[in-house]
């Protein structure tokens, strides 16, 4: 398959491995944390910690927006949609995250009308053809997907569309990474830095992190030869004592990022104040709500929402692993209470958290066989 | 048998949806409630059919619903599938099915035209099949109380003669064959209910195995260990049910896994996993390593075989589960389909 296997190819992969094991200074300790929760998903899929030496460590970023949205908010979600006339709209990957009192999936099976969609532009499709009902877009992501929301926005302003609304959990990335650079008792080396999310807001972002953190970045594509070859211009600026900004995922992100999407969230979007982070808190500026000039299709403005907070159970640690202070088989409940059938925080939900890629791929792996592939 | 004092581990307050799919939670509803109180405590491992000793005659049963939405798709529909699905469980058990009685749940306006092709269907592959329509129910629900049509397929058959297969029987250093493309089916119904806004050329591969069997048993007899057809939750859930139910460990090659580029770029946009996607005519197969080379041999030579491949092979590690194993070092595990598998966005 073309533009994948290429990326896949395994004499290229081995040599990236073997580079990666010449540049890594056998008396120090790497600990490089990867922001995307699609870099987590893509190096549990391959297998890709069995091709670094044991002093490479990659620490898993908080960068897998369902992992990171209080279950207030899906309260708050589903229970607008449980009026009969709503149509509860959303990603595949809401579908299993657990609320109060059920994930969507749940609802759906008592009777709440619950679609999955691809696109947001899908969810007002679904408005259009459903004239009689209320379709609720509810919008997750980083500024990955933000860009689709707005263009959605628009469209539904143009149109005059009046049955549908956009419930808007979108979060931006750079306070997040803030938030971990702030914690105490994180000690990192550099970041691989996410791919999709640069493609809309570009490389310099990041500046600062290289400039006043110290730390470098590589911003990655999401195969296996992208992840390890920026961890080789990781290791590469480590050793020669640099701290930049650089772009291994030239063929898809461009330096500036992208203008039009920019100016569509600019149009439709602006920043709260503070919003809620699972695991990690109250963050400042961190998250979009949709500007008053789009109140009518904004679920929050239009509509009555309840406002739940719901404190995540304190047993389990997904502030610490999601900071990278604890792996995931360190928090208490990691694979007993806490599965990805019935997963008790939010790391366990999404196939991108770290909790349940480690569960899926890697933890009932037996050290002799991830060994026998490093060596 | 059961009795009233009988305790039950199912503790789950009502059924979801992912109880029906074929993944971890329909093996916790199986394991805890219906065999404890259907079969008494200890069932054994749960095959696709049930073997009975009449008279000193093996017979196999099983018996299927069939709930697709579409009820037609590219390469088949649900008449084709609620003949050949009983016809490969049968199969997958060693059996050649010899009759099948219907039922049919008929939802009130019904247009009689869909009836009629899709009871054309199932004489179809009844014929294709070489098996027997017995007999069969017709049941009429109110409008709205089913998606149009739901059937029910109840297959007799008989055992193959010098088939001997159950997980306890697989061996360390046995190998894995797989009769074909995996995730055609479950990507063509992905794709026909029309939700995602994607096309491609991509047809069910829904048929009997029942030939394929037959050569692979012809050629190896006891040396076929196990068999299943990866139906809803993939070879990745069939694979673990045999981990768990012989406590070895199995371990596959991914470069060796035959799907389909449209199969693959499908899976890769959605973010699924083609060994969790569901097939309806391709069947595993564990061999006993000296037989695996005729055994694929004769796979080879039989119409609707030439695709088949050796994927895998038992180890002692990983314990009770299933690894994947990449050309350039790399591995993973593969567990069960939880739930229904969902497209990811991000």
């Amino acid at each position: 398959m073309k533009y994948v296997d290429e990326f896949r190819a395994p004499e290229l992969i081995r040599k990236a491995g073997k580079e990666i094991r010449r540049l890594a200074d056998s008396k120090r300790h790497y600990r490089i944390m990867e922001v995307c929760g699609g870099h987590t998903h893509a190096i549990y899929r391959f297998g890709l910690k069995d091709l670094l030496p044991e002093n490479v460590e990659l620490i898993h970023g908080p960068g897998c927006p369902v992992c990171v949205l209080p279950m207030g908010r899906i309260d708050d979600g589903l229970s607008l949609a449980s009026q009969s006339d709503f149509i509860f709209a959303a990603f595949g990957d809401m579908m299993r995250v657990p609320g109060t009192h059920g994930s969507p999936l749940e609802y759906k099976a008592r009777g709440m009308d619950v679609r999955i969609v691809y696109s947001p532009a899908d969810a007002l499709k679904l408005a259009r053809n459903n004239p009689e009902k209320h379709v609720m877009f509810f919008a997750i992501g980083f500024e990955t997907t933000a860009p689709s929301t707005a263009l959605t926005l628009m469209r539904a302003k143009m149109e005059g569309l009046h049955n549908f609304s956009v419930f808007c959990n979108h979060v931006t990335i750079i306070p997040a990474i803030r938030a971990i650079l702030d914690s105490p008792d994180m000690r990192l080396d550099g970041f691989v830095g996410p791919g999709h999310v640069s493609t809309v807001i570009g490389c310099r972002p990041y500046d600062w992190i290289a400039k006043d953190a110290g730390k470098p970045v590589v911003v990655s594509g999401f195969e296996p030869l992208d992840i390890l070859q920026s961890i080789v211009m990781l290791l590469r600026q480590l050793k020669n004592g640099e701290s930049k900004v650089e772009n291994q995922y030239k063929r898809v992100v461009p330096w500036e990022g992208n203008s039009a999407a920019l100016r569509a969230m600019a149009e439709t979007f602006e920043l709260r104040p503070y919003f809620e982070w699972r695991g990690l808190g109250f963050i400042s500026q961190s998250a979009l709500k949709i500007r008053p000039s789009y109140a009518e299709w904004d679920s929050e403005q239009r509509f009555t929402m309840p406002g739940v907070r719901v404190t995540d159970p304190k047993a389990a640690q997904c502030g610490e692993v999601l900071k990278g202070v604890l792996k995931p088989s360190q928090c208490k409940l990691f694979g007993r209470e806490c599965t990805p059938e019935q997963p008790v925080g939010a790391l366990m939900v999404s196939s991108e958290g770290s909790c349940a890629a480690y569960y899926n791929y890697e933890h009932r792996k037996p050290v002799s066989i991830a060994n026998a592939a490093a060596n | 048998m059961a009795t009233t004092l009988t305790k039950i581990r199912f503790r789950e307050p009502q059924i979801e949806m992912a109880h029906g799919a074929g993944g971890k939670a329909s093996r916790r509803l199986v394991e805890g409630l219906f065999a404890p109180l259907l079969f008494g405590s200890s069932p054994g491992p749960l095959g696709d059919a049930a073997h009975i000793q009449i008279n000193g005659t093996r017979i196999a049963m099983t018996t299927d619903s069939f709930v697709v939405k579409p009820l037609s798709f590219p390469g088949g529909s649900i008449g084709e599938l609620a003949i050949n699905g009983t016809v490969n469980d049968l199969a997958v058990s060693g059996a050649r099915a010899e009759a099948i009685v219907v039922t049919f749940v008929l939802e009130a306006g019904l247009p009689t035209d869909i009836l009629e092709a899709e009871v054309r269907a199932m004489a179809k592959a009844a014929e294709a099949a070489d098996v027997r329509i017995a007999g069969g129910d017709t049941k009429v629900v109110e409008h709205g109380k089913a998606d149009n049509m739901y059937i029910t397929t109840t297959g007799l058959g008989r055992l193959l003669a010098g088939v001997e297969i159950s997980p306890q029987s697989v061996r360390v250093g046995d190998k894995v064959l797989l009769s074909g493309p995996i995730g055609d089916h479950g990507i063509t119904i992905l794709l026909a209910r029309g939700d995602l806004d994607l096309e491609a050329e991509l047809r069910s591969d829904t048929r009997s195995v029942f030939p394929l069997v037959q050569a692979l048993v012809r050629e190896a007899g006891a040396g076929v260990r196990w068999m299943r057809d990866p139906t809803r939750g993939g070879v990745a859930t069939s694979l673990n049910e045999l981990a768990r139910d012989c406590g070895l460990g199995i371990v596959i090659f991914e470069e060796k896994l035959p799907i389909r580029d449209t199969v693959r770029g499908a899976c890769e946009l959605l973010g699924l996993d083609p060994l969790h996607i569901a097939n309806e005519g391709q069947f595993l197969a564990i061999v006993a390593a000296e037989h695996a080379d005729a055994a694929l041999q004769a796979l080879h030579a039989t119409p609707g075989g030439q695709e088949a491949v050796l994927i895998g092979e038992i180890r002692e590690q990983p314990d009770s589960a299933v690894l994947v194993t990449t050309l350039y070092g790399g591995s993973r595990l593969v567990d069960m389909l939880v739930g229904d598998p969902l497209p990811r966005i991000c």
